[in-house]
Parts: structure tokens; C-alpha cells; sequence
């Protein structure tokens, strides 16, 4: 089958889960990838489980399916985990990053995770983006963290990216905000 | 030029601002707008174009589609280049003016973002909206991609004004599948835009004072039908007016499209026919299906109005079974449209595939590997046993 790195993103509706998959996919194709980032919305209100997802690949992507079984699962809001089969579909060797303040550990008995192959992270990435951007906002802690912990992207050219793209929508304020969330997502996400 | 294009960094669109971006390149002089989902974002993308003085189009904000495309046919009749976006819902309430505006030969053009009909009420993507409009008299294309969308829309402007044509044209794209995804997609330049479109210049126009003309008038029994006829003939010419944009558009830009897109058919056994975004993951699972030395391919058609019936039949001839996918359902207890037509374009030939009508997709329901898979099974079955299980079905159940 097609050579492709997925990754699934869940939140919750206003909590940026759609801008982080846009801003993974156009960071892996400024370097030089050919990427897919797609939402899937449910009922349009704040709040409701979104999903979204990402593909990159070194040969055009031809799927227009949804993402089955992502290697690369990011939760931001811990409370889908027993409402939205996160797991769902994830291989063996599936890489979970979390939003909580917990243990990789605590997290891993709440996913349900037996194998040992499967990888938890946790990060706080509501806390660091209430200290860095103001609000609560985890999707740039959490893309900090895979920078980290996967080797789709990295930190540098993540951030880069964010700046060459988002300069003219966002105060110059914003992008610093963000930038400090991603650069602690990358430097506080904990392994187990 | 072709060497040029290539050369050039890519970009990360969504569906809908690569098509807000080409409005911006065509610069239309009136865009009529009701926006609705899933293709909002093309004209909130438009619209500050439009605000910051990018595009020198007057956008007019209405009160429903059925003012939308009546603004686009009064704008059109008084000679502009006029161009909108709609979906669903927003299509049916343009039912009547569509005809009205193919029937005047204004060469409207507008994208479709594919969406499902009410009811259930629905967001997402399926065909029965561009297919309620089939026979409504526009040409229209498909598109599998977010880059082909861009390119269709683009050529549509020369195949709409083409004097031998002048027809509205409707460029089809999957609601959120693509409207909403992001893709790799290659930009032209808006000097390569404006040059390949070139003016508009309507050989008669409202406006045009010193060479008065009536537009839609009455026309009784002595009339209407031939009307009709030069209508009909204009729609067959436009097969040709594709092909020879579509290969311009090639030679230019480096970026080759046909009437239809034949994948791995030359010796095909099995094939599914399909539209838009489901190719893609049909391409994937012919070519898994290839290493497993199974005869399969795929046909996609980009041009479905007017259709190209001897390219589709050339195409699959040598098939002995074919299944042709539909997203949209006829409600005849005989298949989908799609399934109809590429049938019947098959009756002619000499040695004729088993053909049967499968339905999937419908508000959005995922078209995953497998669902092809097993169709791709189905029809292999059939090869063997020389008999097909049932005519018509619903799959991705």
C-alpha cells in the first residue's frame, strides 16, 4: 500500500485542532513533502468532537478517504477519551500525545493500552498556552510535542513555517505566544 | 513555459480558496453571492478580495441562489464576465434560472461544491445536487483533485465563452472532501491566467447600444424548438471546445487533463467507473490489485456534460465487467445516472462488458480501500461465473 505517515487529531470544536493539522501539513510541504489536512466536522457548535487528519508522503497522495489507522494520535481534550474511541484503528506501534497534566503512565490505563509497542506522551499544553498565548489554546503546545517525540517535522522548521504564514493574520504579540508554546510543548512533553 | 511551471514552489490549499484564488486571477466583473456550505469559504475568500481592492468585480450580496443566478443572468445578458459558487441546496433553488441561463447562451460559469440534498438535511458530499442539473443545458466537470479544480476552473472561462459553445459551465468538486482538505496545488500567475482567458468580448450584449438585441424572448411553436436545437448542437460542439482548451491548457502550463482519465485500462479486465476525489483512492487500490496480477483499472470522468460517450465506450471496451460507482441515487430502482449513461454508451460496442450500478457515498459516507476492494472482488466473480449478483446495490452501507 501507499507509503504514508497519518496522523489523527481529536478535540473539541474551538479548540484548534483543524489549524493545527493545516499548520503540520504546510510545514512538512514547505519541506518539500506532499501532505493532506483535512477536517471532519460533526454537528458545527462549540464544543462538539472534531476530528482532523493529516497525510505525508514523499509520492503525491491519491486517498481521499478518511485516516483509518493513524500511527499518530493527538488528543486535546482528555475528556473525548471516554466519549470517542481514540484508539480506534491505531497499530501496534501507534504514538498517543495527550493534553493532561497526568503521567504518561495515569494515561496510558485511561487509553486502555496493553501492548507495550504502542508509545503515551503527555504534555500540558493547557497550561503552557494559558502562560504563553492567554487562553487556552493546546493545539501549538501540542504540535511542539511531535516535533519532539515524532520525526515528521521539526521544531525549527515548525516554527518557521508558523511565522512566514501566520505574520499577517495574527499581532506580532500572537505569533510570540505561540512560538513560546511550541518551543515548551517540545521541551516539556514527557515519555514514560 | 511548461519547464517554468514546474519549477515552481507548490503551495497548501484548501478546494475553496484555490478557487477563490483563481476568481481573483480570472477578475470577473460581477459576482452575485448567496454563500452556503461546504463552499462558503470561496466567496468569504472572494469578498476581501473584493474589499481590498484585488479584483475590480462588483460583488453583489443577494437575498437567496434563485437572485444569485438571476443577478448572474442579468449581468451576463448586459455583456460581463460574471462568475459565483454554490452547493446543495443552494443549486436547487437555482433550478429554474439554470435553464433560463443556458437557454439564453450565457456563458455563466460556477462552481459546485458537492453536497448532499435535504432530507435528512445533510452537509456532506454527495453528487445529487450537480445531478439534479444534468439536463439543465451546462457543461460540466469534475474534479478529482484540489489542483484540477483550480485548472477546471480556469479553462472554464474559455469554454463557456468559446463562440462556438456559449453555455454556462458548472465545475464540480467534493464537499469538504475537498473543498475542506488541504493538497499540495502548483499556482499560476495572474498575467498567465488573464493571457490564457483572455477579454471578453459577447459578439452581443444588452449594453452594446449601437447593435440592439433582444435577450429571452417569447417564442412560440414557429420558434422554441429551434432554439432548442442550436442549444443541442452547441452542447456537442463543446466536447471539442474541451479537448482543445484542456490541450492548450497542457502545452502552457504543462498540466495535461482529457475528457475522461483512463487509468491502467489498456488491458483492464475489471474497471470501476467514478467521479471527483473517489478516483484517488480507487487509483490506489488498482494499483494494489495490479501487483496482485489482477487486470484492474479505473475510469474517471472529468467531463460529464456534454458526455463523452465514444471516449467512455473506446475506453472500457475491452472490460468483461465493469461496475460504475454513483453518489448520487436516480430513485428508479434501476441505478444511478452515472451508471445509466456509461451503460448505454456501451450498447453499441461489439463485445459488451457485464455492467452494474453500485450507489456509496451518500452524505458523506467514507469511500475507504476496502469498499473498492470488494467491489473490484465482486466484479472479478463475475468474470469467472459470467453472472453478476445483483444489478444494482448500495455499498459503504
Amino acid at each position: 500500500m501507499e507509503n504514508y505517515l497519518e496522523v489523527r487529531w481529536h478535540g473539541r470544536a474551538q479548540q484548534g485542532i483543524v489549524t493545527a493539522a493545516k499548520m503540520l501539513g504546510e510545514a512538512c510541504l514547505m519541506a518539500g513533502k506532499f501532505v493532506q489536512a483535512f477536517p471532519e466536522f460533526g454537528p458545527e457548535r462549540m464544543g462538539a468532537p472534531v476530528r482532523a487528519y493529516n497525510r505525508v508522503s514523499d509520492e503525491p497522495v491519491r486517498l481521499h478517504s478518511q485516516v483509518q489507522n493513524p500511527r499518530y494520535v493527538l488528543i486535546a481534550d482528555p475528556t473525548l477519551i471516554s466519549v470517542v474511541p481514540v484508539t480506534e484503528g491505531t497499530p501496534d506501534n501507534a504514538v498517543f500525545i495527550v493534553n493532561t497534566a497526568k503521567t504518561p503512565a495515569e494515561m496510558r490505563t485511561e487509553l486502555g493500552i496493553k501492548g507495550g509497542g504502542a508509545k503515551v506522551y503527555t504534555i500540558d499544553a493547557s497550561k503552557i498556552s494559558l502562560e504563553t498565548i492567554g487562553r487556552a489554546m493546546p493545539n501549538t503546545p501540542l504540535l511542539g510535542a511531535l516535533t519532539k517525540v515524532t520525526g515528521i517535522i521539526g521544531l525549527t522548521a515548525l516554527i518557521e513555517n508558523f511565522k512566514e504564514n501566520y505574520a499577517k493574520k495574527f499581532a506580532q504579540k500572537v505569533i510570540e505566544g505561540n512560538v513560546a508554546a511550541m518551543n515548551r510543548g517540545a521541551s516539556e512533553v514527557k515519555g514514560e | 513555459m511548461a519547464t517554468n511551471t514546474a519549477m515552481k514552489k507548490q503551495t497548501g490549499l484548501t478546494g475553496n480558496s484555490a478557487i477563490a484564488i483563481a476568481m481573483k486571477q480570472i477578475n470577473p466583473d460581477v459576482c452575485p453571492a448567496y454563500p452556503i456550505t461546504p463552499s462558503t469559504a470561496i466567496i468569504e475568500d472572494f469578498s476581501s478580495y473584493v474589499a481590498d481592492g484585488d479584483v475590480d468585480t462588483e460583488l453583489i450580496t443577494v437575498e437567496s441562489e434563485h437572485s444569485a443566478m438571476s443577478a448572474c443572468i442579468g449581468a451576463a445578458a448586459a455583456g460581463a464576465r460574471v462568475m459565483t459558487a454554490t452547493s446543495s441546496q443552494g443549486l436547487a433553488l437555482m433550478w429554474e434560472m439554470l435553464y433560463i441561463a443556458s437557454g439564453m447562451r450565457l456563458p455563466i460559469v460556477i462552481t459546485n461544491v458537492n453536497r448532499a440534498l435535504s432530507a435528512p438535511i445533510n452537509i456532506h458530499c454527495d453528487h445529487s445536487d450537480s445531478m439534479g442539473a444534468r439536463d439543465a443545458g451546462w457543461v460540466q466537470l469534475y474534479s478529482e483533485t484540489v489542483q484540477e479544480a483550480y485548472d477546471n476552473l480556469i479553462m472554464a472561462v474559455r469554454i463557456a465563452e468559446n463562440e462556438k459553445v456559449l453555455l454556462p459551465v458548472m465545475v464540480c468538486l467534493d464537499g469538504f472532501i475537498t473543498s475542506h482538505a488541504i493538497e499540495n496545488i502548483t499556482l499560476l500567475d495572474k498575467a498567465e491566467v488573464q493571457s490564457f482567458i483572455g477579454e471578453y468580448k459577447p459578439e452581443r450584449s444588452l449594453l452594446d447600444i449601437d447593435h440592439p438585441s433582444t435577450f429571452g424572448a417569447m417564442t412560440l411553436q414557429d420558434a422554441y424548438m429551434t432554439f432548442k436545437h442550436q442549444q443541442s448542437e452547441a452542447m456537442t460542439r463543446a466536447k471539442d471546445v474541451v479537448s482543445s482548451v484542456s490541450a492548450e491548457f497542457a502545452k502552457k502550463f504543462g498540466r495535461n487533463y482529457g475528457l475522461i482519465d483512463a487509468y491502467r485500462l489498456e488491458d483492464a479486465e475489471i474497471a470501476i467507473v467514478i467521479l471527483n476525489s473517489a478516483a484517488g483512492t480507487t487509483k490506489v487500490v488498482v494499483d494494489e490489485l495490479r501487483k496482485q496480477g489482477k487486470k484492474a483499472g479505473m475510469l474517471r470522468l472529468r467531463l460529464f456534460r456534454p458526455l463523452p460517450h465514444k471516449e467512455i465506450a473506446d475506453a472500457l471496451k475491452n472490460c468483461k465487467a465493469v461496475a460504475v460507482l454513483d453518489r448520487a441515487d436516480s430513485m428508479n430502482d434501476f441505478g444511478g445516472p452515472l451508471f445509466n449513461e456509461v451503460r448505454s454508451a456501451l450498447y453499441d460496442g461489439e463485445t459488451r462488458p457485464k455492467v452494474i450500478s453500485r450507489i456509496y457515498g451518500l452524505g458523506g459516507r467514507d469511500y475507504k480501500i476496502k469498499d473498492a476492494t470488494d467491489v473490484f472482488d465482486e466484479l472479478s466473480a463475475a468474470v469467472k461465473t459470467g453472472k453478476t449478483d445483483t444489478l444494482t446495490k448500495y455499498i459503504t452501507l
